[in-house]
Formats: structure tokens, sequence, C-alpha cells
């Protein structure tokens, strides 16, 4: 018999289960708790403390007046709604190209014009943010391409408003849509599209009586990310937006005037998101993630 | 315009063909499936006995040729619009519907009343006894299970033409022999045609009325189990269903006489001592034993013989349980045959 003498090491890592899962646990739970779950406790602690009137000094302690600021002032819930019809229409649109996108990829594409579209889907991930943004905005400004181009038939684009904002923010997380649900669709069987015809279905009842709730987790997945970039974003509204203010706007304004407003302001996309994964939780798809 | 006059067939196909790029699935093919009739189409992976169904289906549209049901010609009609439907060799049931969803998703879709779809689907689930797992999902059904909810599914909705595309292949031996019985059960009660696929010529020969023997995109032979059991039409249906002794002409003409191809059934073959010679009647081959196989009900002896044949004899075990086989390996012996009892091959 041959046996190798393992390194003490290994052997200890093998057989105690408590080292096994420090070594794992260890660099994780650093960066969560101690970078992400804690400086984002201290920022929501700050919605609760003082700003002095006259100085703007802001001191530590424990009283509601940014939120009584919040709830006083209507252009914060009008900021919030349309913040929040903003991400939804971002969420939907991504959703609704790519359903049939992804159908066409996994089911009828050649692997080669397959190939070609997955790559043309996740490219722009590797182009910069700003970057994107800014051809955007090349694209609808006053003397853009939109315009020179379908000004010749009379129609003129939406120039910096929220439509652009909507079309702006859906170009940027699209992808984060548009991969989960390729891959879902492609996890259906083909013959579940077989077998949805011969009962004598067709096309658009097979895609809302399958093909929709096998993609039910998919969508969600995909949705948590293009809803909850579309409520923190305030870059796009500035940059294409014209007058269009969302939350991130409002918070990015206050966060050296006024602290405490900015934390509490904070709290809204939060609490949106929370509202979300329940609701979406009572569908009962998060199970089946 | 294709002449659609009184076609006495349930299912027809004149000349159809199917090609993929540059295979052709599917050759020149007419076949007529006669009303009400257990029609099996039998043959090797490959041999294009599913993309037959496929077309009758609807899932794939003929190269060339016309598909007729019932005497219309549904050559280019969508799945959606044919009185036929399918069930699936892995059962494609909806992951997601419940077992009543599932076998209730046809008449939903035609916007069948509620209450007529809540009493049909309680029948069909009656039908194949599974009407307590209604509210269970597929997933938590047994395989053979499945394959009874998708019978159930595809036959509330009395179709003209039921296609079964190798239904049984994924079970085991057992159940797949107790679901053999089921089904023709089924058809017999239900008194739809149906149209069944499978490679398993055991399956096809306990089931149909008739079986058609595909091979490389043809049809070698349409005939009862009988028919082509007995008299095989080519050597490959012959050597296709169960195990046959093919005799080339030329070595049939040193045993018989007669320069023409013939074929032997096993069990039709019986082994006696060399020296006993064989009766005016009777066809024999010397050799010795090159095998024994023991199958249980049976013992195949494989006789290598003159003129390099290998002829395979089967005894009944009907001899005591604790007798052991007459024969041993290497023993001189006579394969003998009643010379009509083989089949000419034409």
């Amino acid at each position: 018999m041959t046996t190798t003498a393992s390194k003490p090491l290994s052997t200890a890592l093998y057989r105690s289960r408590r080292l096994r899962l420090g070594s794992l646990l260890t660099l994780p739970l650093v960066w969560l708790v101690g970078l992400y779950i804690v400086s984002l406790a201290l920022l929501l602690a700050t919605a609760f403390w003082r700003v002095d009137p006259f100085t703007s000094k802001v001191t530590p302690a424990f009283q509601f007046d940014a939120f009584e600021q919040l709830l006083a002032n209507e252009a914060y819930l009008s900021t919030s709604l349309r913040t929040l019809g903003i991400a939804l229409t971002v969420t939907l649109l991504s959703a609704a190209f790519a359903i049939p996108l992804g159908i066409y990829m996994a089911k009828v594409a050649s692997p080669w014009v397959r190939g070609f579209l997955a790559v043309a889907i996740t490219l722009p991930l590797w182009a910069g943010y700003l970057v994107k943004i800014l051809a955007m905005r090349v694209t609808f400004t006053e003397e853009g391409f939109f315009n020179s181009f379908f000004g010749v038939f009379g129609i003129s684009g939406p120039g910096f408003s929220q439509t652009t904002v909507v079309l702006t923010l859906t170009y940027l997380w699209f992808p984060y849509m548009a991969l989960p649900v390729y891959t879902a669709i492609r996890q259906i069987p083909v013959n579940l599209f077989d077998a949805s015809a011969d009962l004598g279905a067709k096309g658009w009842t097979t895609v809302r009586t399958v093909v929709l709730p096998l993609l039910a987790p998919a969508l969600i997945a995909g949705s948590v990310f293009t809803f909850s970039l579309s409520l923190g974003d305030y870059i796009a509204a500035e940059l294409v937006g014209g007058a269009t203010q969302m939350i991130g706007s409002i918070i990015a304004n206050n966060i050296n005037l006024n602290p405490p407003v900015a934390a509490a302001f904070s709290m809204v996309p939060v609490a949106f998101v929370v509202l979300y994964l329940l609701a979406t939780r009572r569908t009962g798809a998060l199970e089946r993630m | 315009m294709v002449d659609t006059a009184a076609t006495p067939y349930a299912v027809e196909l004149r000349g159809v063909t199917k090609r993929f790029g540059d295979t052709t699935a599917v050759a020149e093919l007419d076949l007529g499936v006669k009303p009400g009739e257990f029609f099996s189409m039998l043959g090797p992976s490959g041999s294009g006995k599913t993309t037959v169904l496929r077309m009758i289906a609807g899932f794939e549209e003929a190269t060339t040729g016309t598909i007729l049901l019932d005497g219309d010609d549904v050559t280019r009609a969508a799945p959606f619009d044919r009185a036929v439907n399918t069930v699936f060799q892995d059962y494609a049931l909806f992951p997601h519907m419940t077992i009543a969803q599932n076998v209730a998703y046809g008449l939903k879709v035609r916007k069948t009343p509620k209450a007529e779809t809540q009493q049909r689907v309680a029948a069909a689930l009656e039908q194949v006894r599974l009407a307590h797992v209604a509210d269970r999902l597929p997933h938590q059904l047994s395989g053979g299970q499945r394959q009874r909810i998708a019978l159930a599914r595809a036959l509330i909705l009395r179709p003209r033409v039921l296609l079964l595309d190798e239904p049984l292949g994924a079970l085991d031996k057992q159940l797949r022999e107790q679901m053999q019985i089921e089904l023709k059960q089924i058809q017999r009660d239900v008194g739809i045609t149906f149209v069944f696929v499978t490679h398993d010529q055991e399956e096809a020969l306990t089931l149909s009325d008739r079986i058609a023997v595909f091979n490389q995109g043809r049809v070698e032979q349409v005939g009862t189990p009988r028919e082509v059991y007995e008299f095989p039409q080519t050597s490959f249906v012959a050597g296709f269903l169960g195990i046959s002794n093919f005799i080339a002409p030329e070595v049939a003409e040193r045993l018989t006489g007669e320069s023409r191809a013939i074929t032997v059934r096993p069990e039709r073959v019986r082994v006696v001592p060399a020296e006993v010679s064989p009766a005016a009647h009777e066809t024999s081959v010397v050799g010795t034993i090159a095998e024994l196989v023991y199958t249980g009900p049976a013992t195949r002896y494989i006789v290598e013989g003159e003129h390099g044949l290998r002829i395979i004899a089967e005894r009944h075990n009907d001899h005591a349980p604790t007798d052991t086989a007459p024969w041993s390996r290497g023993d001189r012996v006579r394969a003998v045959w009643a010379t009509e009892h083989a089949a000419v091959v034409p």
C-alpha cells in the first residue's frame, strides 16, 4: 500500500467542521457585516440626528425632525411616486423585450445567431455606466441623432425628459433581465411547447399559460435588479432627465446640506424594495427560485 | 389539388417525404390507418417513425406529399387545428399545473364551460384510476402515474386519432407490461384510432391490430402482428421482429434445393442427436452446440454448423425444474425443422 502523508492542515480542515466553516465564512462575513450592514445602519441612524439651524452642524440625537420634513413636503411624496413609476416601467419594458427575445434565442435561433445575440446583450455591460448615459444624451439631445433622423418624418424625440430617463435606465439594466429570462426559457423542455399546441393552444396562449408561469422565478430575479437599480439611480435623471427629479436626486442634493433628511429619504427606496419582495413572495414564485 | 374523395382511412399519408437539410428522414411514404385500429409504427431509432408521428401531429411539416385526417388535407395545418392529440415520450406534463389543471388544459383553451370541464376531468381521471392525485403536481407522481395522466390529458379532448410516441419507453419492464394491458383496454373502451410509435417489437406484437415496420425512412412491411412475425417480407423484418434464423438463397439451395432465402423461428427448430436422420418433410443442419442461453421459460441453443450457419433453437423449459438441459456445449447435434415451417422471404 502506498500512502502519501497528507499535510496536517488539510487533514485538520477535513476533520474539523468548525475550521472548515471558519475558513469559508470569515472573509465574506467581515465584508458583509463590517462594511455593508454597519455602514448602512450608520446611515440610517443619521436620520434621527439633529441639524443646528444656524451652523448646519449635525449632532447625534434621537428625533424625528427629518421624517416630519419629509411628510410635510409634497415634493418628496410626488418624487417617491415618480421614482416608483419609473422603476416599474423600466422593469416592465425590460421584461417585455426579454421574453420574446429569449424565446427566439432559446427555441428558434441557430446556434450562431444565438451566440451573436448573447454577446450583443452582454457586451454593453463592459462599457462604463457613464459612457452609456452619455450615449443616450447624444442620441436624444436637441440636435441629436434621434431628432435629425426622425425629424425627416416630422417626428420629434422626447428630448431630456422622464421618457428619456425610462429609456436610458431600460437600456442600462436590460441585460440583468434578459440573461436570467433567456436561461430560464432554455430550460423549458421543447415538448411543453409541442404539448400546448397539441392540446389546442395558439402561440400567445402558450406564452401566457405555460411560458410566463415557468418564467416567474427568472422574471423576479431579473426585476429585482431592474427595479432596485432604477430606484436608486439619479445620474440618468440628472444627465438626460431635464427637470425630472428622482429619489436619488433629492438625496444627492441633501447629502451635504441636510444629512438627516438625505438618510431618512434613503429609507424610501429600501421600503419599496422590501414591499416588492414581500409582494413577490406572496405569489409563491420565490420558492421555485 | 389532391383528390380527397372518400378515403377508408382515419389517417392517410400519400407520398410523404421529409428532409432535414441533406438527410431524408422519411422517403415517399404511403400509409393508411383504419378507423378504430391500434396501429403501431415499429422500427429502430432513426428509422423515421417518430418523424411520421410528428408530421401527423403537425409539429413537423412534410417536405412533399399529403397527409389526410378523415379525408381532410391537413398537410399544412397547425397542430392546434388538428383533431389529433399526442401522448409524449417523457409525458410533457406542465410542471407548474396540478394534475387536474393539466388534464383540463385542452378544455380550458377551448373555453369549455366550467361545470362541463370539471365533470369531464373527473371522468378522465377516473378512467385512468387516478382521481386521488388531482391536486398534486406532476413531480409528485411516479412515472407510471404521469404516463396515465398524459393519456387522460390527451383523451379528454376525444380526438379522432391519438398519437403515442414511445409512451412506455421510460417505464420499467413490469410496469410497462401492466400499462400495455391497460392501454389496450382503454383503446377498446374509447374506440379511438391509436397510432403508436415503438422500437420494442414485443410491445408492438402485443398491442397492435396492425404494424408498420420502418427502416431507414421507409416502410418495409405492413400487416397484422401474425403476418409480420410469421411471414416477414424482407430480411430486415425477419431480423427485427424477434429472433430469426435467416438463411441466404445460396445456402438454402443446398439445404432444400430451392434458391430462395428462407427464415425460420427458433421455437420451430428442434435439437436432436446428430445421428438421427431427418424425416422427408424436414430440413436439418448438423453442427456443434456453441452456446446455451438460459432465459427462464426457455433455453436457447446456438448451433454452429455446416455452410457457416448459426442456427438458434429454442426449447420451452417444460421439463421438471430440477432437470438440467439435455445438451451441453460442444455436443454434436442436428438442428431440425419442418420444411414448411420456414417462411420464404421474397
